[in-house]
């Protein structure tokens, strides 16, 4: 997730210091995603050197320089937030891997390898409903963030479930049940 | 005690080689003040076991128990009296009558039960205020949104203290917002004490739930641990 531009984006609303980025971010993420003090230097260490924000050169390095954003900055900001991820390469997913090999490993059952990951997949989203229906009505930042993780995780176990099916489909049929003995009627059998 | 026990049940449809086992040696207890969900596909006998119960169907074997009186050994009466006062049932197509309006369709139950009209209607009344929908109450089914038609009959599942509420596909027809809404008011009855079954294909619907119990086939094959507080994933102590 980019905290580059996380950061062009604090700073776009005036100047400020690195601590002040470390808990607006926090804060304005549902506290989501931890950030430390470190990553926040490095990255508006980079950020200057890119020219996309600047500082009080006076000012010795640490919590009593200020940052503010260039014009550069302010450019590079709207570019991010109109242009789409690269989502056209899909990345190597572990889970998918899992299911894959798992079919052609001797002796596995697929169904349970599927069932396994799943109910942990709900484990988790009921974690995270639980935050949800506890803080997320009154925290908008919190309720995006929450959702876009439980639509994630929504999306990977319906992913699961389609492979489940088309498997069971794939498979190669059990034994033939015994044909059914049909009754033949009286009137039939005195014709025969 | 639990609301509703089944123990062992099974149901099974045709004979010999056209034999359906649509459920086969099912355990489930439900508390008050709880919510299980059943998650499975097309198929695995999930609405088999919400009609049996219900009491809608009877199993081909094995006990089901609800407020601990076996359904066994109720009479048509009183399996009727149970369904009427008891037990509430939200379907994923609302189920409205539609020469009713909100308030009449809530009210309904409990007239059937032999709650004056009166009585009946401010129950219903006062069950629309609680979820937001005061406003609607004199519109008809197809005067409302889809969100709102499931609510109502949210409305008419819970009025009159029923303890039992069984759902199926209870957000199959809205989008994620009213879908949510749904469940949070399930989640409400829940807390105020009332026992739910929630039927599902939807991991989003099931993980309102405090259990989550797996079908397929029509055998449980697998159930949800008890859930750590959720501080653990904003700790960043998630293991990925």
């Amino acid at each position: 997730m980019s905290v580059r531009h996380a950061l062009l984006a604090l700073l776009s609303e005036g100047p400020k210091y690195g601590l002040q980025l470390r808990e607006e971010f926090e804060a304005r993420t549902g506290e989501v995603w931890p950030l430390n003090v470190g990553q926040v230097y490095t990255t508006l260490q980079r950020l200057e050197r890119d020219g996309l924000v600047e500082s009080d050169d006076t000012a010795p390095d640490g919590p009593q320089k200020s940052f503010r954003i260039t014009a550069e900055g302010h450019h590079e900001l709207a570019s991010w937030l109109r242009t789409p991820p690269d989502l056209a390469t899909p990345p190597r997913d572990d889970l998918v891997m899992k299911v894959l090999v798992a079919m052609r490993v001797p002796g596995v059952n697929v169904p349970d390898v599927v069932q396994a990951h799943r109910r942990y997949l709900v484990e988790l989203m009921q974690q995270w409903t639980r935050i949800k229906e506890a803080e997320a009505e009154s925290d908008l930042a919190l309720a995006l963030a929450v959702d876009a993780e439980l639509f994630r995780l929504d999306a990977v176990i319906r992913w699961l479930d389609a492979a489940d099916a088309r498997i069971k489909r794939a498979a190669p049929p059990g034994p033939k049940a015994p044909e059914p003995r049909i009754r033949r009627s009286r009137s039939t059998r005195i014709a025969r | 005690m639990s609301v509703l026990e089944m123990r062992h049940v099974s149901r099974t449809y045709g004979q010999g080689a056209a034999e359906v086992h649509a459920l086969d040696d099912v355990d489930l207890s439900v508390e008050a003040g709880s919510m299980v969900a059943v998650m499975g596909p097309s198929g695995s006998g999930k609405s088999t076991l919400l009609t049996i119960a219900g009491s809608l169907e009877e199993p081909s074997s094995g006990e089901v128990l609800i407020a601990g009186t076996d359904l066994a050994t109720m009479s048509r009466n009183a399996k009727a009296r149970l369904r009427r006062r008891v037990i509430g049932y939200v379907f994923q197509d609302f189920n409205l009558l539609p020469g009713l309006t909100a308030a009449e369709n809530v009210a309904l139950p409990l007239e059937l039960d032999g709650v004056s009209a009166r009585k009946a209607r401010l129950a219903g009344l006062n069950a629309l205020d609680e979820l937001g929908l005061g406003e609607r109450a004199g519109n008809f089914p197809d005067q409302l949104s889809g969100g709102e038609r499931q609510r109502v009959a949210i409305a008419r599942a819970v009025v009159g203290e029923r303890r039992l509420l069984l759902a199926d596909e209870p957000s199959g027809a809205l989008d994620s917002a009213n879908g949510e809404a749904v469940m949070r008011l399930i989640h409400a009855a829940c807390k105020r004490g009332v026992a739910a079954v929630v039927v599902t294909h939807d991991a989003q619907l099931a993980s309102w739930a405090d259990r989550v119990v797996f079908l397929r086939d029509g055998r449980v094959t697998d159930r949800t641990a008890p859930p750590p507080g959720p501080e653990s994933l904003l700790s960043g102590e998630q293991s990925r």
